[in-house]
């Protein structure tokens, strides 16, 4: 059992588990964000106090972050056997017109997402984790929780660059699932010829999804606020 | 048709290779790819010139042999064709034509654009048989095999062993080559008694031997010239870690 | 019959006959196999199946190919089918019928013993080659489909789409890959067999070249089984693959190996036509797509216009015309005939005017465009790439081409040649198709003699060497072999005159096409061979072989094997010359019938013409197999 992952398919299905995992993550993460859209901090500051102090978030934290991490320490294993799979490259490369852009350039759109997390892990995750934030309660002090919407507000409010960071990162997500999301099946083995095209179509509604999801929230920010 | 031929030429498998530019004047629209190289050909040899080597046999599409990257592409422009099946009619007159051979660590170059393959036969001798010996058959018809089933195996025992698949991945995977073996010996009851040993032999014979991974960006499926379908791959993922689940 | 000659054939009823022989025959047993050595030439059904079967029962096997690797023999391109007398479809057929047909197809010119047991054998072959996980087509029962051929009224052949060969070859070389992976058997792939070794009258070893470094090798064995295929390359134009070649046959004859009916070689009638002078290659369309496409041209001569545009009622479907019982379904070398003869007469379709239609418009129309795709697509495709043109929209384009060779080594009942020890298989023997081989009955052929015949009969020769030793390849005679190769390669190197291989390859398929095609006569095969003569000794002073013989050179491998070609096509000549008869796939102009059919002549030539190398050219000496029919009775040959 343990030798799958010894073999280039099992370092594959890491990629794979690791990827639908940080998905999953990816939707809660957009469900929660979007309260930033509802009122004026309340239903956001408690959904991110639900998220901060339920156990079960708890223990899928660390998970989370070993999802990450095996996510980009195997793609980047990957990437480098795999260009010594090939050390002569071609004069000369066209289109077959099957193979997407996207799934040619995964490590590139990857790469610029993880410098984009870091910005990002900066920006909120250090601060509410580690940093003073101001807090808030809703229920007369019996509840007293982080009262994070400025912290997100002010960025998006103060400093238009950032939503235009934010924005182009969303799209280049979007592009890393349009590809990532299928793929991961089709490791998985949960594939045959009927569903790599309904597979492929979900891909990309799943992307649009989190992508426009993503976009919104600054976009909001940027012209309402 | 004139053209102008950009060529890969290497001596041996040592020597350090190089593009040389040739003229072709005079070719026809109706002469295949390789037609128009055995011409260019004589007209190399005529002058005491050294032909350049390319491997080629059946001229039909089916064995195999003859594999060139054409202006970028695995056996030329052409979707679901092999290099032999290519013909100039396909080109513009006056066209610059790059032909480079398979680029992959696990295929090294013999001579200018002959390659040597010889891996896939050792992924081949891992296991990519059913273990019968000569003489221990039963009648074919005692197990049926449903139609859809022993139509599936056939598009996966279409390939052909070009190695395409191989040269169109950007990763030089044989992901596709593998998958084909495995998933038509999984598709029928008579495969199905050895078929985890199979499939952790072949990809473990075909880490080995420095092939990269899958990324599933299906250009192999693009070049294939069988057309052969990465719902095979699919299957290979689930026959292998199904196989190791069970170690 | 020659004193030469011993077919060895066993007494008794036709039935019993391979049964008992199997019974009477010697076996070696498991310990002293490890100490013998098999050589086994080329890669294709007969060779990958002897291969892995004698690989199985414990032999030491070596197995060459010029190929990279085994996969790629020209097994491979047979499309169609292959014949088994399963009687699955309940239609009347049975062992005895499959032989039937066979020997009336081969013209009454085979062996009836070879014949009855490659039908008996059928059987085995699907059962094994289904069992290697061969994927051949299935009813919805998910039981084995079977479809009609040529020349028979049973639907018999088991079939991959049009991937027939392929498949079964891709079988055939999964079980040599295990028995190379267990050790009892090695490949030599990129290697082509320049001569092979007597000692003390038996087939001892080969001479071998490494075609990636230029060296030349040494191998011996205890038995030599060559499996080399045909020399249908001869015509240049073919539809073989442009590397297959005779040589290793011809090796073989030139040591010893008597060349049985050489002249007999099927023209197959439905290849894609010549479309450029630079062509090397024809390209071959199932004939089961006569089963379903209609073979026609104009009624009127030179009539140019769109065959859809051409009424009914203008259009000649001669095969149903002049063979109401057979139609479109006459054996190959009927239909090759009769295409010939309507282009001939000016009524050949296409630029050249030497094509007819194969159309499959009423097909179309009656089973719809899925069901004939389901059958043929991927011919349909294979078509369009190379024509331009869809099957599915205008009726296909086809000419008859040279295909597959009859003749071959002469061998006996065992499949072993004049030279002790060295073992024919395949199309390389001469065995089972006497004049003409009927159509899926070639895979059926190679299979049965890889996997069911050579083993037991190659087992039975050994069995006498049991107490030989491992042959040293240091004997005097590999020397003298060894130098006599080197030599050749030297003077072929060394002419360094203007002209190329290939011209002189295709100048001598033109000859040979010519002369000694689909219809010959004594002037023509008297002019061919002087033809060849004067065409060899111009090769031999002006060919151009460039590169060197220490090195990958693709030019000395085609001129040593063109330089065969002159030696082998003069033979085939001589061969064709000699029988002054029409049969099978041999017509004689001298030899026919008011209505132009051929006219067999059983008093005179119902014999295996065997040749004897005497030196270079006429000094060849004819040895008679006298074919003695005992079970069946010598009819003529009528598709009417």
């Amino acid at each position: 059992m343990g030798s799958i992952f010894s073999t280039s398919i099992g370092k594959k299905l890491v990629m794979s588990i690791s990827g639908l995992f940080l998905l999953t993550f990816l939707l809660v993460h957009l469900t929660v964000n979007l309260m930033l859209l509802v009122d004026n901090g309340e239903t956001f500051n408690k959904a991110a106090h639900f998220m901060a102090t339920n156990p079960v978030i708890k223990i899928v934290e660390p998970l989370l972050a070993f999802g990450f991490i095996f996510h980009i320490l195997f793609s980047g294993y990957l990437y480098i056997r795999n260009l010594r799979a090939r050390p002569i490259g071609y004069a000369v490369s066209a289109s077959d017109g099957t193979s997407t852009w996207t799934s040619k350039n995964m490590l590139i759109l990857g790469s610029t997402i993880l410098a984009f997390l870091i910005l990002h892990i900066a920006n909120f995750f250090w601060k509410m984790r580690f940093g003073e934030v101001p807090t808030i309660s809703y229920d007369n002090g019996i509840t007293v929780m982080q009262d994070a919407y400025p912290l997100v507000s002010g960025l998006f409010i103060d400093y238009w660059w950032y939503d235009v960071i934010y924005i182009v990162a969303a799209v280049l997500l979007g592009l890393h699932l349009s590809h990532g999301f299928w793929s991961a099946f089709q490791t998985l083995g949960w594939n045959n010829q009927k569903w790599i095209s309904r597979l492929s179509t979900i891909a990309y509604i799943f992307a649009a999804v989190i992508a426009s999801g993503f976009t919104i929230i600054p976009l909001y920010f940027l012209i309402f606020k | 048709m004139n053209f102008k031929l950009k060529i890969w030429r290497q001596a041996n498998a040592k020597a350090k290779g190089k593009f040389e530019t040739y003229d072709l004047k005079d070719a026809s629209p109706e002469m295949s790819f390789l037609e128009m190289l055995d011409y260019f050909n004589s007209t190399q040899i005529v002058q005491g010139k050294e032909p350049i080597v390319f491997e080629h046999d059946c001229r039909e599409g089916i064995c195999g042999c003859c594999g060139l990257y054409i202006n970028g592409r695995p056996h030329g422009l052409m979707n679901r064709t092999t290099t032999c099946e290519l013909h100039m009619r396909e080109f513009n007159d006056g066209e610059t034509i790059t032909i480079e051979p398979w680029r992959s660590a696990a295929f090294p170059v013999i001579k200018d654009l002959m390659i040597d393959r010889n891996a896939f036969d050792k992924i081949m001798q891992a296991g990519g048989y059913i273990t019968i010996n000569t003489g221990a058959a039963q009648d074919a018809n005692t197990t049926p095999i449903p139609k859809a089933n022993a139509d599936d195996a056939f598009d996966a025992a279409s390939c052909i062993g070009c190695g395409a698949c191989v040269a169109a991945c950007k990763n030089s995977s044989a992901m596709l080559f593998i998958a084909a073996k495995v998933s038509q010996l999984a598709l029928v009851p008579q495969g199905k008694a050895e078929a985890k040993e199979r499939v952790s032999r072949m990809v473990a014979k075909m880490d080995e031997l420095g092939f990269g991974s899958c990324t599933n960006t299906r250009a192999c499926e693009g070049e294939c010239p069988k057309g052969i379908s990465i719902s095979h791959i699919a299957r290979l993922n689930r026959e292998f870690w199904v196989a190791k689940l069970n170690d | 019959m020659s004193n030469k000659l011993n077919a060895k054939i066993p007494a008794g009823p036709l039935a019993e006959k391979w049964t008992k022989h199997k019974d009477s025959l010697k076996l070696v047993n498991p310990a002293n196999k490890k100490k013998l050595d098999i050589i086994v030439v080329g890669t294709g059904l007969a060779g990958s199946g002897a291969a892995s079967s004698l690989g199985e029962l414990g032999y030491n096997v070596k197995v060459f190919c010029y190929q990279d690797t085994p996969r790629r023999a020209h097994s491979v391109a047979a499309q169609g089918g292959i014949n088994a007398a399963k009687n699955y479809k309940n239609d009347g057929d049975s062992v005895y019928r499959l032989f039937y047909d066979m020997l009336k197809g081969g013209d009454y010119r085979a062996r009836e013993a070879n014949v009855y047991r490659a039908a008996e054998v059928s059987n085995a072959v699907i059962d094994h080659y289904t069992a290697l996980g061969v994927p051949f087509a299935r009813e919805y029962g998910g039981m084995l489909d079977n479809r009609s051929f040529g020349g028979v009224q049973v639907s018999r052949t088991f079939y991959a789409k049009g991937q027939t060969g392929q498949q079964c070859l891709l079988g055939g070389y999964s079980a040599l890959m295990r028995q190379v992976q267990t050790g009892s058997v090695t490949m030599y792939p990129r290697r082509e067999m320049l001569d092979i070794v007597v000692i003390d009258g038996k087939a001892r070893g080969i001479i071998t070249r490494n075609l990636i470094t230029g060296e030349i090798e040494r191998h011996s064995a205890h038995a030599v089984v060559l499996a080399t295929g045909g020399y249908g390359t001869i015509y240049y134009l073919s539809t073989l693959a442009v590397n297959s070649n005779g040589s290793a046959a011809w090796k073989a004859h030139k040591r010893g190996a008597f060349f049985a009916n050489p002249s007999f070689i099927q023209i197959h009638p439905t290849s894609i036509p010549v479309l450029n002078e630079f062509q090397c290659k024809l390209t071959l369309m199932s004939e089961s797509l006569r089963n379903d496409g209609k073979v026609w041209v104009p009624k009127a001569k030179g009539d140019k216009r769109n065959p859809n545009e051409i009424p009914e009622e203008e259009r000649d479907y001669y095969l149903e015309r002049r063979y109401p019982a057979f139609g479109n379904l006459v054996p190959r070398d009927v239909a090759s005939r009769a295409a010939k003869e309507r282009c001939d007469a000016g009524y050949g379709v296409g630029d050249s005017g030497l094509s007819v239609y194969l159309d499959f418009r009423d097909a179309i129309k009656k089973q719809g465009e899925k069901a004939i795709e389901s059958k043929y697509g991927n011919l349909f495709e294979m078509y369009e790439k190379i024509s331009g043109e869809s099957p599915y929209k205008t009726p296909m384009r086809i000419y008859p081409a040279g295909h597959y060779t009859m003749g071959g080594l002469w061998v006996d009942y065992n499949l072993m040649t004049t030279i002790p020890g060295l073992f024919a298989l395949g199309e390389s023997n001469f065995s089972d198709h006497g004049a003409n081989r009927l159509g899926a009955s070639s895979l059926m052929q190679c299979a049965g003699d890889g996997y069911f015949i050579a083993p037991y009969t190659v087992s039975d020769y050994l069995a006498d060497e049991i107490k030989t030793p491992r042959i040293a390849t240091t004997a005097p005679e590999f020397d003298a072999v060894e130098k006599e190769a080197k030599e050749r390669i030297n003077k072929l190197l060394s002419v360094n005159g203007n002209q190329t291989v290939t011209s002189f390859h295709k100048r001598l398929g033109k000859i040979m096409w010519d002369y000694c095609g689909m219809v010959r006569n004594e002037e023509g095969l008297k002019k061919a061979l002087v033809l060849i003569k004067e065409l060899e000794s111009e090769f031999w002073t002006s060919v151009k072989v460039s590169g060197t013989g220490t090195d990958l050179n693709q030019e000395l491998e085609k001129a040593g094997r063109v330089a065969d070609y002159f030696e082998l096509a003069y033979l085939l000549c001589v061969d064709a010359l000699n029988r002054r008869e029409s049969c099978g796939a041999h017509f004689r102009e001298e030899s026919q019938t008011e209505t132009g059919e051929a006219k067999r002549n059983d008093a005179d030539f119902a014999y295996v013409a065997a040749w004897e190398y005497k030196g270079a050219g006429p000094q060849h000496e004819l040895h008679k197999e006298e074919l003695n029919y005992e079970f069946v009775k010598l009819q003529e040959r009528s598709y009417k």
